[in-house]
């Protein structure tokens, strides 16, 4: 095996351990979204309508609408969660070790950043499944369509989680994370209601919310579902992704900046 | 043959100066210890010598590579010990090496093997399978060596590696990694405490960014003991 593909299933398999001796953070990932499923939708179901819209062919209850927002919810902060553990492992010196194998910094970090986006797909699959147990299904083909699609939305997340991590120095720096990017980024998106119903209310937030990659990334998964392609929102968050990535290795450039400013 | 050349380094953190024009060079197999008190700059010359820093000034060269044309060819042969333990505490030793020498491309069979070799020549084998939380600070430390020497470096790096340890672990790491110029590692070992070093080491004296002596101990330090001769120097501003 070459020493890119043994780096790769050494980090991989790293990520995956350090997430098995996390038990309560599995916990919290599915029961986070669980509740906005089964009580917030519960309650919310009957003051907002929704009429048929693309990909949906009939009428949907609103648990069903919000399934895909909540696979992205899932993404989200699995995305965040790598991205406090980087700067974790920054502060306790374990980046350094990774950071100094003669592996291209690049391939690193991308190793890095599939390693998370494999947790996050099969924790978005754990909650499908629980999701089905209490009557919110897809069709059948959906839950193999939407596999494509939630391995694009977890990259793109993951790597603004990459991103994120490259300029924040501290730990105590990642409460901000919570205020400024997760929250802005779900609320002002198609997670928890569709946009015509953002533009009745307000032109300027119906604007930003088309222009957050998090919708594009919920819809994609949202058509995704319904075993359906949505090329523009598919070219909205691989571009995204670009740009994330492009800015994290910038970040990661030791040219840049020290990995520890202690001298 | 060269082990490790440094020339003209130079590191600024807005305008304070970390170096300034560290130049030095050691042969193969040679053991020098890099003494200075803390801030000198020891920590700054570590993260330029792996690359976590890059300097626009200077030149480093690692086994007869140079670290910033050919980084990958350069960081092969080098070997680092931390100042902080890097271990994950939540796996095993051999985890911890295996994780380490698939950063390295090595795996499989030829991975056992160097883990076994490098665990047996610190005399951590028997610990192999025991959860790195569970070591004591001594052990973890030559955990840590004995990963650093997987991919067999030609140079190694270790940054103040007896900091917390006790007397006993800390005369025994000194001595392992002496041992290890025997085959013709060489060694970068800072420190900031002068009973780590031999009267026969090349001794670096790094201070407030620049070198203020170069030889062996026993020169440098003349007649008088080499802790007092190492306070005389840096008691005076430079």
């Amino acid at each position: 095996m070459s020493a890119y593909l043994t780096s790769l299933r050494a980090i991989v398999t790293r990520e995956a351990l350090r997430f098995i001796h996390q038990r309560e953070r599995f916990i919290a990932a599915l029961v986070r979204p669980l509740i906005w499923l089964l009580v917030f939708a519960a309650g919310f179901r009957a003051a907002l309508g929704l009429s048929i819209i693309p990909p949906y062919q009939t009428y949907i209850t609103y648990e069903t609408y919000i399934v895909p927002g909540l696979c992205g919810m899932i993404l989200l902060f699995n995305g965040m969660q790598s991205s406090l553990s980087l700067v974790y492992d920054r502060e306790m010196g374990s980046m350094k070790l990774l950071l100094t194998s003669p592996l291209p910094r690049w391939w690193l970090l991308f190793c890095k950043l599939l390693g998370s986006t494999i947790i996050s797909v099969l924790q978005a699959y754990a909650f499908l499944a629980i999701a089905a147990a209490f009557g919110i299904t897809m069709p059948a083909i959906g839950y193999v369509t939407v596999l494509p699609a939630l391995v694009v939305a977890g990259v793109m997340l993951g790597a603004l989680g990459l991103l994120l991590s490259s300029f924040i120095k501290q730990l105590e720096n990642f409460a901000g994370v919570m205020n400024f990017v997760i929250f802005p980024m779900f609320f002002l998106s198609s997670a928890l209601y569709p946009l015509w119903k953002m533009a009745e209310s307000s032109k300027l937030l119906y604007t930003i919310c088309a222009l957050n990659p998090f919708t594009h990334a919920v819809e994609l998964i949202r058509f995704a579902l319904y075993a359906s392609f949505n090329g523009p929102a598919f070219l909205w968050t691989v571009l995204v992704t670009i740009m994330f990535t492009a800015a994290a290795l910038w970040g990661y450039n030791p040219a840049r900046t020290g990995i520890s400013r202690r001298g | 043959m060269t082990g490790l050349k440094v020339s003209n380094l130079s590191y600024h953190y807005g305008a304070k100066i970390a170096l300034n024009e560290v130049s030095f060079e050691l042969k193969t197999g040679e053991f020098c210890a890099l003494l200075g008190p803390n801030g000198a700059g020891k920590s700054t010359l570590f993260n330029l010598l792996t690359r976590l820093f890059v300097s626009p000034n200077g030149h480093i060269e690692i086994a007869g590579h140079d670290l910033s044309r050919s980084p990958r060819k350069a960081l092969a042969q080098l070997g680092i010990v931390f100042q902080q333990t890097t271990l994950d505490l939540d796996l095993t030793v051999r985890q911890n090496l295996s994780y380490f020498a698939a950063l390295h491309g090595i795996s499989g069979a030829d991975a056992t093997r160097r883990i076994d070799a490098s665990l047996d020549r610190l005399g951590m084998l028997e610990r192999a399978d025991e959860k790195a939380r569970t070591l004591n600070g001594g052990h973890k430390r030559r955990a840590e060596i004995a990963r650093a020497l997987i991919h067999n470096p030609m140079v190694l790096l270790l940054d103040e590696p007896t900091v917390g340890l006790d007397a006993a672990a800390r005369a025994s790491i000194t001595s392992h990694v002496h041992d290890l110029t025997a085959d013709g590692t060489t060694i970068l070992w800072a420190t900031h405490l002068t009973d780590e070093v031999r009267d026969d080491d090349r001794l670096i004296i790094l201070h407030q960014a620049h070198i203020l002596a170069d030889g062996t101990a026993r020169d440098i330090s003349g007649k008088a003991p080499l802790q007092s001769r190492f306070l005389d120097l840096t008691a005076a501003p430079v």
